[in-house]
């Protein structure tokens, strides 16, 4: 069966697997609505909080970031993981502890202000309607390339599907909704990294295939080792080695986790479980969802960098596989044959580099490049779409949180 | 919880939460940024051990960080009989309360 149709198969039964259950989940009361009825274990909580938080930019373009950053692409790694500890030890308990439904209650009635609370209320919109924008076009990107529809169809499919389950079925719709959104996510993502580990290094757990030896087809010695030396080769910047200077560094790292503790739709996330223990409790199984992917994601990056520079470099174009094709006519791949040669020259020196590849497809293409089984690649593109959706669906819940209950 | 023991619980938990940060802010800040490239020049395996810390070992010492939090936490909430931390805290639960607050 065809990549196509298999992703036809996945997007539909998950889909429908998402719809029921927040037909079967949907709020009946104003409380449930808001903040599930503050009744979430902290175990669901937590694979619910890991699906809201993780979008599309996690799942579909943080390996791929990695891949071009190599050592740099640690902020992104610290900064997003590192977020959680500041929100589980300053933020999640005492909100919870506070009791009420939103952000901006918590800051109007801690600060006696009511213009305070309409400065959060703003806040709030602001960033989850920018952030919903982000994932609006993952969840296009996915759908163009997979369903071939234009991305303004795939936008307004997901939209519509958001939009039908967030509305009817309030926080405890969604919550339910994450969870199995999680799964699949989770699912998707470590299939094809558990593959291509096996394939490249004979070991079937990618954070240890990191530092592991690559097998004699892939031409041996350390994974790390060979793909510094590749880069080196090509006048790319050594991956291990960092190029950008401490201070940047430390201060992405920084900006990004006091981002990521400040997030409004992963703070709501607090308000849904029983009591302060349970809080706590949720950030810690939260965190632990997360750092399967976070940890999976940097080994994702140096096999797909690896297995890229081995089959593109210095092939020839007629001989490319069909991905490279497919790829290119959605402009994310470009190759421009400068010398004439009939050879893909991919290199660091930019006049004579022949190749351009968009950071975004390395994880989408990476089961195409490794050659791995068609329905994992479909099964891939089901995991960006749950990815991309949760991320929507809770965001768009805190922009109607905030404009009924804290607005009106 | 009279205010001789409210204070001193706040005490022990700030203590917790600083040295927990403490923490935090080694590992990640110390070993993944300011001094990975002193700790790249110890090998273990493929691994550069500060190109590890940052990308990886870090990752591992914040989830234990977050469940040692909880694990004091109970412990301190236990010390000091604090019910309310387990049971279903009032609130959000009551509809009357929404209405107040519009």
């Amino acid at each position: 069966m065809s990549v196509q149709i298999w992703t036809f198969i996945f997007v539909f039964l998950s889909f429908s697997l998402y719809i029921g259950i927040a037909i079967w989940s949907r709020a009946k009361s104003t409380s449930e609505f808001y903040v599930a009825g503050a009744g979430v274990p902290p175990l669901a909580n937590g694979m619910a909080t890991a699906a809201d938080w993780m979008s599309a930019a996690s799942f579909i373009s943080m390996a791929g970031l990695i891949s071009f950053l190599g050592r740099d692409g640690t902020f992104y790694l610290m900064g997003w993981t590192g977020g959680y500890v500041l929100l589980a030890l300053l933020l999640a308990p005492y909100l919870r502890k506070f009791g009420k439904f939103t952000v901006p209650d918590f800051i109007g009635d801690r600060y006696y202000s009511r213009s305070a609370r309409l400065i959060a209320v703003f806040c709030a919109i602001t960033i989850s309607f920018v952030y919903v924008c982000g994932q609006m076009q993952g969840a296009g990107i996915v759908f163009s390339r997979f369903l071939e529809v234009d991305i303004t169809t795939g936008v307004i499919i997901g939209m519509t599907i958001v939009f039908f389950y967030a509305v009817m079925g309030g926080m405890k719709g969604i919550t339910y909704t994450q969870v199995a959104q999680y799964c699949v996510l989770i699912f998707a993502f470590m299939v094809p990294a558990i593959f291509i580990s096996i394939l490249m290094t004979g070991i079937p757990i990618p954070q240890l295939g990191f530092g592991a030896e690559l097998t004699d087809a892939y031409g041996g010695g350390y994974l790390l080792d060979q793909l510094d030396g590749l880069s080196e080769q090509l006048g790319f910047a050594t991956y291990t080695e960092g190029q950008r200077t401490t201070q940047d560094v430390f201060f992405i790292t920084a900006a990004l986790m006091f981002g990521t503790a400040g997030l409004p739709h992963v703070i709501i996330r607090f308000f849904t479980v029983p009591n302060v223990r349970d809080a706590r409790r949720s950030a810690g199984f939260a965190l632990i969802f997360i750092a399967i992917l976070y940890t999976t994601a940097p080994a994702v990056a140096a096999f797909a960098r690896t297995n890229l520079i081995n089959t593109v470099n210095n092939a020839e174009y007629s001989a490319m596989p069909e991905w490279f094709s497919k790829w290119e006519t959605t402009n994310l791949i470009s190759f421009n044959d400068k010398n004439n040669d009939g050879r893909i020259q991919y290199l660091g020196d930019a006049e004579r580099n022949e190749l351009e590849v968009n950071q975004d497809i390395m994880v989408l293409a990476n089961p195409e490049i490794a050659g791995l089984p068609n329905w994992v690649v479909a099964l891939v593109a089901a995991g960006a779409l749950a990815a991309a959706l949760s991320t929507a669906a809770g965001l768009l819940l805190v922009i109607s949180t905030s404009v009924a209950h804290d607005l009106l | 919880m009279s205010d001789s023991s409210a204070h001193a619980y706040w005490k022990s938990n700030i203590k917790i939460v600083m040295s927990l940060l403490v923490v935090w802010f080694i590992i990640s800040f110390g070993c993944g940024i300011l001094f990975v490239d002193a700790l790249d020049t110890i090998r273990i395996g493929g691994f550069k051990l500060g190109f590890w810390i940052a990308q990886q070992g870090s990752i591992f010492v914040f989830v234990v960080l977050i469940f040692v939090y909880i694990h004091l936490m109970d412990k301190l909430d236990d010390r000091y009989n604090l019910e309310s931390s387990k049971s279903e805290s009032p609130g959000a639960e009551s509809e009357s309360e929404l209405e107040d607050s519009q």
